[in-house]
């Protein structure tokens, strides 16, 4: 199975690349079309500020690629926001694949969300065998509201989107290489679709 | 876990080292055992830091699953760059953020401010919390509350305060300070030194209003099982990760 991970120089790739390995999967890095477009698995990372990696994607072409893409495609935190119509951080369009947008938490609660939280209402193959109320961990000043993708449901101060699917793409907004045996369960349900 | 030389010690009040393992094989345990998140303070001062610093972050990304953070010495951009591209999730910045608060600025343009933490070590000279560097041993102009005020308009993501009043005496943490600066600051605060039984723990989460808890030795030394403190913890109420 050929695992590429996108890198177009945003975020800790490294812990992805890891995380596979330790599933006893390889993964590749690249921001190749080409290697991209045939890949079985796409991995689509992500931390940092929302315009300037959009400006990085659309640098390379990858704005164009990735919402053509059939192949399951796995967005990770920032990776999954800017999959969705835009974001409030930025004023970012973003790749217009998940029908919702991006906005700021409010000033309720502590900004940004940083640690272990619980998801809730799974509905998708991503969360096979996992418990409701796992614990993920998340790192995030930015969410995308409960719509009609969202197929798990966080909680920090309102009810957010913790993931999204539509079609072949799937994103979540915490970090499953960094969520312990529960992520380890959700990267493999990912890499086995 | 306080790194020399690649090696895992933890100091009393930061001065006398005892040695408690090798980081890579205790990080794993830790894993294992439900630790929510790790800490690495480089206290090595060599030539060779950087590049052993790098490749133990690189080992410890390879081998865990759970997020860590770095810190020990890190004083510009290419140093965060390096450390992130090895595989860490966070790094803290200390003495280098005081003699120059742009950094903060910079790493977070850069970076984004969920990776940029600021430690502060402080502790009280007539009534007045004081943050000292140098690992406790430098006082400096600067005010604890100020500091961290400041520290947060320029961008970090989370604070992580060591009273070095309460470090290494296993008394509890210093839950009036860390009350005072949760409720001014509007980012998490991890509560460090002072940790010597679960109550400790518990108060800090309760009348400390931290965020997050960190502690070395009663861990390292294994006088607490993460496992019973988390569970102490949720008959508490507190919401922990079991």
């Amino acid at each position: 199975m050929k695992i590429v991970i996108i890198n177009y120089g945003a975020g800790n790739i490294q812990s992805i690349k890891f995380a596979i390995k330790r599933l006893g999967y390889e993964a590749i890095l690249s921001h190749d079309v080409n290697e991209i477009r045939n890949a079985d698995k796409v991995i689509f990372p992500g931390v940092g500020e929302a315009s300037s990696a959009m400006k990085k994607l659309r640098e390379s072409h990858l704005d164009k690629l990735i919402p053509t893409l059939t192949q399951p495609v796995l967005g990770i935190c920032l990776g999954m926001q800017l999959m969705c119509n835009g974001s409030e951080e930025g004023n970012t369009k973003g790749l217009g694949i998940f029908d919702v947008d991006v906005v700021r938490f409010s000033k309720k609660v502590k900004v940004p969300q940083i640690g272990w939280n619980q998801i809730a209402k799974l509905k998708s193959v991503l969360f096979n065998d996992v418990d409701e109320k796992s614990h993920i961990y998340l790192v995030h000043s930015f969410y995308a509201p409960i719509c009609k993708q969202t197929i798990a449901t966080s909680s920090y101060g309102v009810d957010y989107s913790a993931a999204l699917m539509h079609d072949n793409f799937y994103g979540t907004q915490f970090h499953p290489e960094k969520s312990s045996d529960i992520g380890e369960r959700i990267l493999v349900n990912f890499l086995k679709m | 876990m306080d790194i020399k030389d690649g090696r895992t010690v933890k100091g009393v009040n930061f001065v006398d080292l005892r040695d408690a393992g090798d980081p890579v094989a205790l990080a794993e345990i830790y894993s294992q055992e439900g630790a929510d998140e790790l800490v690495f303070l480089d206290i090595s001062a060599t030539e060779q830091k950087r590049k052993t610093l790098a490749e133990l972050v690189y080992h410890v990304a390879e081998k865990v699953s759970i997020p860590f953070t770095v810190g020990g010495g890190i004083s510009s951009v290419e140093d965060v760059d390096i450390l992130l591209h090895n595989g860490a999730d966070k790094v803290s910045i200390n003495s280098s953020a005081v003699k120059n608060p742009q950094l903060i600025n910079d790493l977070v343009a850069k970076f984004g401010s969920q990776c940029i933490v600021v430690a502060i070590d402080a502790k009280q000279i007539d009534g007045e919390w004081i943050v000292h560097l140098v690992g406790g041993k430098v006082p400096t102009e600067r005010k604890l509350f100020e500091w961290a005020k400041e520290v947060e308009e320029r961008g970090a993501g989370e604070i992580l305060f060591t009273s070095m009043d309460h470090d290494g005496t296993k008394n509890g943490f210093a839950n009036v300070a860390l009350s005072k600066l949760s409720g001014e600051l509007n980012i998490p605060i991890i509560a460090s030194g002072g940790a010597g039984n679960i109550q400790h723990f518990t108060d800090t989460f309760k009348e400390g209003k931290a965020d997050a808890a960190l502690a070395a030795s009663v861990f390292h030394f294994k006088e607490i099982k993460i496992k019973d403190l988390k569970e102490e913890l949720r008959k508490e109420g507190i919401p922990v990760r079991i």
